[in-house]
């Protein structure tokens, strides 16, 4: 065993019993706690949970590859998983806390009608599913790498962890083993980030620093062929990279896993508040990583500039042997790189290679690189968790108990989200050993899925009285239909054919305009029908102020 | 401390303000709404201008302009989108528990202090 490995072992053991003894501190008795965690989390603390469970494997992973590779363009990533939050603040996350239950689909079903529920509850499990297979296989693939175990031990390893605190302790036992995640995951991520900043430039704070070599990483691109760095739309037209922001954003703010953190925190005010630390927790990140992109490229091309194959620097060689970097047959110098394995060119890189080896292109110490293990699954592992219990109460409060079970007694109620959650987790074990061939794709499913039925609906019903359940089961079911048809016919899945893009637009980005269907399609169907009743224009009219009762204004 | 409104338990605000003054209350939350919504739409047209003006739509004019070794479209677009978005839920937050506190309508515990 090398030595990276004893110290990966060591981090990822220490940080898996830390998340077993918060799962037993927080085991539920109540659905109250196993789906909203009591609804008693202090903001800051559940700002960070909500970081957790939005920064997936892909973000502590592989974005700070793909924004090397993209260049100006990866600002779709920046932007769009960011911007998110600030329509989640504004417009659902207050308001949604304010009515208070426990899922998203009850939400639209108080607000419309059951059937908008059951509707809702079923693209809350599909959008869930597509996701968490990522994170199981990300999981894998770091215990794979870092500790030299099959990718399916390591997805049954850390599935293990996630069942006994995500089934003992429901929302409560997530959220506090999310804090903790954070907690490693951010530590993991900017210690390597900030070493790099100050051997290359001097000046530890990337964000800044990263500005220095700008021109450097130009020119040197400009040697091996590659666009301009910091010049916009050389990934992807300007049309595209708008409606790819626009998709990511509204997607963020209409995923039902993110939505439901919010519903865990004191008040409404605290729902605010936890929207702020999130964002600030997640900026953390996401601020540094066009940084770690910037000066991890420029490291690795003046690196590989020109040198013969066999003086290659050495982390090159180091991870050569996981497959992840590879050299093009019967090539002598390198001359050209890309992350494209199809391009040909003379060094091969994946994207996840910039965010792994950071520590050792640094000439950081073997314990630094262990714990970007354990960072790596602490991402993984909250994101899966969060996603799970979205799957659990979808099935079991939404589904089980409202048609097959009506009469359920608090424990049998508890009892069944616990066997949910066990066989969603179970399910998603399988789909993270067997990942289905399509799952790269199918990831912008739910992103898009998200956006042009989740998020329309609900700033309409929060936002518009008049909006009634006839309305919103048209634009859901067309938002969904548009969306769907749209990646179906531009994507390989399902064994479909993938077709050119119509005016630039990708299917990442088709989800801006199934919202926009979404939208007019509830608006017209709304008006046509009857508004309404009056319960339920006074329950929209309750959730706009935080106080259940009004207060004088004595003292102020 | 006293409630203008005798609400049922359960704790909703009563329908159009409780008991017979239905008419007169409704004119508070008409301007709470009102001014809830401004302050929506200011920010979420410096929440555009900034990401989608600065960061995609005008990034290469901008990007003439260099600062620190970072071309301004650029900057904004992978940095400066970010922290307005931190920016912009700040003062959300803040102007919106002023807001609370000024109808009325801030959460408090029993003895009056914030909950």
């Amino acid at each position: 065993m090398s030595d990276i490995q004893t110290w990966a072992l060591i981090f990822v053991a220490a940080s898996f019993a830390l998340y077993i003894g918060i799962a037993w501190r927080s085991r539920v008795k109540e659905t109250k706690g196993f789906f909203v965690a009591e609804q008693n989390i202090p903001a800051v603390a559940n700002g960070a949970a909500v970081a957790a469970d939005w920064m997936s494997a892909a973000s502590f992973i592989s974005m700070a590859g793909l924004i090397a590779f993209l260049g100006s363009d990866g600002s779709i990533y920046l932007m769009g998983w960011t911007g998110g939050f600030v329509l989640l603040a504004l417009l659902l996350a207050p308001y949604l806390r304010k009515w208070g239950k426990f899922t998203v689909p009850e939400f639209v079903g108080d607000r419309f009608s059951e059937t908008v529920r059951s509707v809702a509850a079923v693209v809350a499990i599909i959008v869930s599913f597509t996701y968490v297979v990522g994170q199981m296989a990300g999981g894998g693939i770091v215990f794979s790498r870092f500790l030299g175990v099959e990718q399916a031990a390591g997805v049954a390893i850390a599935a293990a962890v996630i069942f006994a605190y995500a089934v003992f302790g429901g929302m409560k036992g997530i959220t506090w083993t999310q804090v903790a995640q954070y907690t490693v995951l951010i530590v993991a991520y900017l210690i390597p980030a900030w070493a790099v900043a100050h051997t290359m430039t001097g000046f530890p704070v990337p964000q800044i620093s990263f500005g220095e070599i700008l021109a450097e990483l130009n020119r040197i691109g400009a040697e091996f062929g590659l666009p301009v760095y910091t010049e916009a739309f050389t990934a992807r037209p300007q049309i595209d990279v708008f409606l790819v922001t626009l998709s990511l954003m509204i997607g963020t703010a209409g995923l039902p896993h993110v939505i439901i953190r919010f519903y865990t925190t004191k008040t409404v005010r605290g729902a605010r508040y936890s929207a702020l630390w999130a964002l600030v927790f997640i900026g953390l990140l996401y601020t540094t990583a066009p940084a770690v992109g910037a000066f991890t490229k420029l490291n690795l091309l003046s690196g590989v500039q020109g040198a013969a194959v066999d003086a290659l620097p050495s982390w090159v060689q180091n991870w050569m042997a996981t497959g992840l970097v590879t050299v093009g047959d019967g090539v002598d110098t390198i001359g050209t790189v890309s992350n494209d394995p199809t391009s040909g060119a003379d060094l091969i890189i994946n994207n996840d290679i910039l965010v792994l080896a950071s520590p050792e292109i640094a000439g950081l110490p073997a314990p630094i690189v262990g714990l970007v293990a354990a960072g790596g699954l602490a991402a993984a592992m909250s994101t899966a968790a969060g996603l799970l219990l979205v799957i659990s109460s979808s099935a079991s409060h939404d589904l089980y108990f409202r048609y097959l079970d009506k009469n359920a007694s608090e424990s049998r109620r508890l009892l069944v989200s616990r066997i949910a959650m066990g066989v969603a987790v179970l399910v998603s074990i399988y789909f993270g050993i067997n990942p289905p061939a399509f799952v790269a794709q199918v990831v912008a499913f739910a992103f898009g899925l998200a956006a042009s039925t989740f998020f329309p609906i609900l700033l309409l019903g929060i936002f518009w009285k008049r909006t009634n359940a006839a309305g919103a089961v048209s634009g859901m079911l067309a938002g969904l239909a548009f969306t769907s048809t749209y990646m179906i016919y531009t994507l390989e899945v399902f064994g479909t054919q993938a077709n050119d893009h119509i005016l630039g637009v990708s299917p990442e980005g088709i989800g801006a305009i199934g919202a926009v269907v979404n939208l007019v399609v509830t608006v017209i169907v709304s008006l046509a029908t009857k508004p309404p009743s009056h319960e339920i224009q006074e329950m929209v009219e309750n959730i706009r102020y935080p106080a259940t009762t009004r207060r004088t204004e004595t003292a102020a | 401390m006293t409630d203008t409104n005798e609400s049922p338990p359960g704790g909703a605000p009563p329908p159009g303000g409780g008991g017979g003054a239905a008419l007169p209350d409704n004119g508070w939350r008409k301007e709470y709404w009102k001014k809830n919504l401004r302050l929506m739409v200011v920010l979420l047209v410096v929440w555009f201008v900034v990401s989608f003006g600065a960061g995609i739509l005008f990034v290469e004019q901008l990007n003439e302009i260099v600062i620190g070794g970072f071309p301004l479209g650029f900057w904004f677009a992978q940095q400066g989108s970010i922290y307005t978005f931190i920016l912009l839920i700040l003062i959300y937050a803040l102007r919106m528990d002023k807001l609370d506190d000024h109808y009325g309508v801030s959460e408090r515990n029993d003895d009056g202090s914030r909950s």
